[in-house]
């Protein structure tokens, strides 16, 4: 991993090029167009479920629904050998505790979503409260929302400082920096967005909390896709991509691989990069890969669901 | 931003498994005859001649080639038609046979679609994504006009002008055959087409559509071979329209010999269209746009992309991203549902690239391609971009219609617009910037017939097509296009 | 004691000036009874460049014109000849009209004007369009002017046949280089003064006078001439200005033997003839 220290400087936001939806669209469209196959497809398959966080943030969570999801994370399909676990689990701060239990002696990494989560409207003190004790309980991943209001206000600077100090309570820990595509609504914002977040220090920048719609899209995340390309040969930082929501079959997932291959290639195609937040990826993804091992249609009735 | 010091590594890792689409539904009888007055006949001379598949060097069928007598007849079936048959059918008739034909190919659209790319060597992307849903469109299109023509041009009478000879390029094969007949049909001419001698095979495969839609024999006719044929429906006294779509030197060639005939015509010649991008551009849509626009087709576009200007401020940063994203374009068998890049429609037309390839090295402009495997058969030109290059340049000013891209820069708007200008063509051009007033000024200001703003290479049956100076006379599509095949009286 | 009258020179014109040919060259126009009416100039190849030269100096702001304002200028043309009415009419009757065909030539010659005038901010809507693409984008076709037009007018009406193919050209933001009737040449350089009166920009409209047979293949073969309009052409001369147009892809618009009296010139087909169709394409997104 890149260990360049950057110094944390406010971006000149007017200078962000700008971006075309319908073609944008149109691209999109050329990734869906690809046809993968054979072992392409099944590589993809086994990649994708490497790039999963398996998330469950739900009100009704409970110490038991979040040691189920971690059961599913360490034991994908036991029934299917050499497949890999998933990247990480994504829970509630109040639930870290109990995943880092049930994931321990596993290289599963523990995000937790912070920072008032999913809105953000908080003061700055209790967000960063938020997020030193999902980092004490033993979160090494940290989910954050931007502060879509003040975005939407114009108010880049306030955004930017809220970045760089949950960055900074994050300690050891990497910062994901949600943008709430959804609200942000046009993808000229959600472009700026990418580029603020990455200069305020982002590990990785993450397109949705999952509550509001339309979350993840093709579309959203070429933009954030083409932004961090764009601070990589500017900066030579890589930063990862985390789509979420929304993305809950194997197909979706590969066309997201394709984009993801031919936007910045080789070096990206990794959990270290790239992270699929989803719950219902995962068996999907299980179903296809046993049809393509079998050549038989699958039924989810033989997938644990957790 | 300047050009990046950090690049990005896209050989070498993942690539996509073979994707082949299947060949199995596609029939390719050994020959091909003439299609003259509803059946297929064979030639006079009893001559052929073979077509290629360009991605494998391998033949794929013998067809017939059209003499003086067989375009005699042909002409003579079409005239046929016409008096007796189409001039005289209600309009809403001949507008339901296009309808039919639109439909028959939409059914039978992968097959035609596996031909396209078999013979002319574009991906099966573009045939089954472009060539065919497009052809199908303009039947769809045309045939409602066929009733309605007294809307079309106020104050006037329309009327059809007769036998309609057409002549094709091998770009486009069928996409441009349909944007040939449909209009020709609905406005009550009949027709005899000829399609190039190297894509044959679509229009032949389209005279069966023709025949299974129950189309009065005669009214339209389809004959194959290679210049001379074209030279003899052009000449042939019986022929009261030509429409021709190729170069501009064979369209001027036409254009002579049809001096003092009276007879109508209408041309689509070449282009070396200009594509400009603004600083302010959406770059990453711009970059698309460049590859859309010079690489669609192998480059094998009259209103190809071919000439970028690229204004300064921005230029390091575009050319770094375009040679990115060309790393990611995959050039090989067409028929590979994940080919970017096809054959090179002919060993003649490999020729010329290559001779322009050699001419932009000599003249000292810097060539640029990315790492691809070339299949070892077949014809292939990897993309290439030349920069260094200025407006004397050969490769500036001369149609290469391959994937060939000439960069320049530019510093203000009004430098831009002169060099896009700067040029015997104006068939289209493009042009990239966020901001409306300049995009409206741009696009008046390029004398072109086609204007893409943040766009490229777009094509739609409602769309007039066709170019300005030496890149055309008339327009082919929409309304616009309509006046093509009719008479206006008072 | 009668006062011995001031004889106009005849000059032809050009970029908004009235040189005399370059070539220094006449031709003697007399009347039905052979008596001298001009010495009009026998124009040369260069003088047609040099025409060529000023009317495409003139197209591009020509074009940017609006089209009121274009309107206005047309209509303004047919308010000068209407006050120069009695002038044309005996010009007319010099070169052979009656008295009776004189009135009607000119007084059709100043209505066409305002015909086409009002036509200046209209053909384009009614010959324009949008077109619904399937794709997201905004689509639409308009006219533009064609550029530099080459006219050789009529050979038998010496103003209404200038006339009626010049307005339709320049209403549409063409400049044009035109070859008056050779045989009735008088009118048409009295019109470049009336041009030259009302607000028409120099180089809009060019007027030459002299020999057909000698200027048609430079008026045909010029490669910066966009289109050639000629009049009244034999088989033979269709035939070498349609080859000769080929050179350039040049537009050939062929007007035979026509009654330019007749209402159906008044027709904004003939606008058309000198446009070309630009379709836009635009996306419609966020």
């Amino acid at each position: 991993m890149s260990v360049t220290v950057l110094p944390l400087r406010m971006p000149d936001l007017s200078r962000v090029t700008t971006v075309d939806e319908v073609g944008v669209n149109e691209r999109v469209a050329r990734f869906q167009s690809r046809s993968i196959k054979k072992d392409t497809k099944i590589n993809a398959l086994k990649l994708t479920l490497s790039m999963i966080d398996l998330t469950t943030l739900e009100g009704q969570d409970t110490a038991g629904k979040v040691r189920q999801l971690c059961q599913k994370a360490m034991h994908l399909h036991d029934a299917m050998p050499g497949l890999p676990s998933v990247a990480a689990v994504c829970v509630y701060p109040n639930m870290v505790g109990v995943a880092k239990d049930a994931l321990s002696g596993t290289d599963i990494n523990i995000a937790s979503v912070a920072t008032a989560f999913p809105s953000g409207m908080s003061s700055l003190d209790i967000k960063l409260e938020d997020t030193r004790m999902a980092v004490e309980a033993g979160a090494n991943e940290i989910d954050m929302v931007i502060s879509r209001g003040e975005f939407l206000a114009g108010n880049y600077q306030a955004v930017f400082d809220e970045i760089v100090a949950v960055k900074d309570a994050c300690g050891d820990a990497h910062l994901k920096v949600i943008l709430e595509t959804g609200e942000l609504k046009t993808l000229d914002r959600v472009r700026k967005a990418s580029v603020l977040a990455m200069h305020a220090g982002a590990d990785f920048i993450k397109t949705s909390t999952g509550k509001i719609q339309p979350a993840a899209t093709m579309q959203v995340t070429l933009t954030m896709l083409q932004a961090i390309r764009d601070y990589y040969y500017d900066t030579g930082r890589m930063v990862g991509m985390k789509p979420a929501g929304g993305i809950s079959n194997a197909k979706l997932a590969i066309h997201y691989l394709v984009m993801l291959h031919e936007t910045l290639g080789n070096a990206w195609m990794t959990p270290e990069w790239f992270r699929f937040g989803a719950s219902s990826l995962a068996n999907d993804v299980l179903m296809q890969l046993m049809k393509q091992q079998t050549g038989v249609y699958q039924s989810a009735d033989y997938f644990s669901k957790d | 931003m300047a050009a990046p010091e950090n690049t990005l590594a896209f050989n070498d890792g993942w690539s996509y498994a073979p994707a082949p689409e299947s060949t199995d539904h596609v029939r390719i009888k050994s020959r091909y005859d003439l299609f003259i007055n509803g059946e297929f006949v064979r030639p006079a001379s009893g001559k052929t001649f073979d077509t290629l598949n360009p991605a494998t060097e391998q033949k794929l069928a013998s067809v017939a080639e059209a003499g003086p007598a067989d375009v005699d007849k042909a002409v003579k079936a079409a005239r046929e038609a016409y008096r007796k048959v189409w001039s005289k059918m209600k309009p809403a008739e001949r507008g339901k046979y296009l309808y039919r034909i639109a439909r028959i190919i939409q059914e039978r659209a992968r097959e035609f679609a596996v031909i396209e790319s078999m013979d002319g060597g574009k991906p099966i992307r573009e045939a089954r994504d472009v060539d065919i849903p497009l052809a199908a469109a303009h039947f769809f299109y045309y045939a409602g006009w066929a009733d309605k023509l007294e809307y079309a041009f106020p104050n006037r009478n329309a009327k059809p002008l007769g036998v309609a000879g057409q002549i094709i390029p091998w770009n486009f094969p069928l996409l441009m055959a349909a944007w040939k007949i449909a209009p020709a049909l609905a406005c009550g001419n009949t027709v005899v087409l000829k399609p190039a001698e190297t894509t044959p095979l679509t229009a032949l495969k389209l005279a069966e559509v023709v025949a299974d839609a129950g189309l009065p024999p005669g009214v339209v006719n389809i004959v194959t071979g290679a210049g001379e044929t074209g030279a003899e429906i052009v000449n042939h006294p019986g022929i009261d329209k030509i429409a021709f779509t190729g170069s501009t030197d064979v369209g001027r060639l036409i254009q002579k010999a049809l001096a003092g005939t009276r007879k109508k015509y209408t041309l689509e010649l070449g282009g070396k269209a200009a594509n400009i991008i603004f600083a302010d551009a959406p770059i990453d849509q711009a970059v698309e746009g460049i590859v859309n626009g010079i690489f669609f087709n192998q480059g094998h576009v009259c209103c190809a992309g071919s000439r970028l200007f690229v204004q300064e401020s921005v230029a390091d940063e575009v050319v770094a991203k375009l040679k990115d994203r060309m790393q990611t374009l995959i050039v090989g068998n067409p028929l590979d549902k994940n080919t970017d890049i096809g054959a090179i429609n002919s060993k003649g037309q490999l020729e010329t690239i290559r001779d322009y390839l050699k001419i932009g090295k000599g003249e000292g402009a810097e060539l640029f391609q990315p790492s691809c495997k070339l299949p070892r058969k077949g014809f292939w030109v990897p993309p290439t971009l030349f920069t260094g290059v200025s407006q004397s340049n050969r490769i500036v000013q001369e149609e290469i219609f391959g994937p060939v891209l000439a960069i320049q820069t530019f510093r203000t708007f009004e430098e831009g617009l002169e060099k896009a200008n700067n040029t015997p063509y104006g068939l289209s051009g493009g042009v990239w910037t966020d901001k409306g007033a300049k995009i409206f000024k741009m696009t008046q200001g390029l004398r072109a017939g086609v204007i893409w703003a943040n766009t490229f290479n777009k094509f739609d049956p409602t769309s007039p097509f066709g170019g300005y100076k030496e890149s055309g006379v008339g327009r082919e599509g929409g309304l616009h296009g309509l006046d093509a095949y009719l008479k206006l009286e008072d | 004691m009668s006062r011995l009258s001031v004889a106009k020179t005849y000059k032809i014109y050009i970029g908004g000036k009235f040189p005399r040919t370059e070539s220094g060259r006449y031709y003697r126009l007399e009347n039905p009874a052979g008596e001298l009416l001009a010495n009009v100039c026998q124009g040369s190849r260069k003088d047609f460049r040099n025409a060529v030269v000023a009317a495409r100096k003139a197209q591009p702001a020509w074009a940017k014109t609006s089209a009121y304002l274009r309107g206005q200028i047309l209509y303004r043309i047919a308010e000068m000849l209407e006050g120069r009415r009695d002038q044309f009419v005996a010009e007319l009757v010099a070169q052979g009209s009656t008295q009776r065909q004189a009135d009607n030539e000119v007084d059709a010659s100043i209505d066409r004007l305002v015909y086409f005038a009002g036509w200046s901010d209209k053909y384009q809507q009614v010959f324009s369009s949008v077109n619904p693409v399937s794709s997201s984008h905004f689509n639409f076709s308009v006219l533009e002017p064609s550029g530099v037009i080459a006219i050789l007018a009529p050979e038998d009406t010496s103003l209404l046949g200038l006339v009626s193919n010049l307005a339709p050209a320049i209403v549409g933001g063409n400049t044009c280089v035109v070859l008056a009737s050779e045989t009735l040449p008088m009118c048409a350089i009295s019109f470049a003064e009336v041009l030259h009166s009302s607000d028409v920009p120099g180089g809009v409209v060019n007027l030459l006078t002299g020999f057909r047979e000698e200027l048609a293949g430079q008026f045909a073969s010029h490669m910066d001439v966009n289109a050639i309009v000629y009049c009244d052409a034999s088989r033979k001369q269709e035939k070498d200005i349609q080859i000769a147009a080929a050179d350039n892809i040049k537009r050939v618009i062929s007007r035979t033997r026509s009654d330019w009296t007749d209402d159906a010139q008044d027709n904004p087909y003939l606008i058309r003839d000198t446009q070309e169709v630009k379709t836009t394409w635009h996306p419609i997104g966020t």
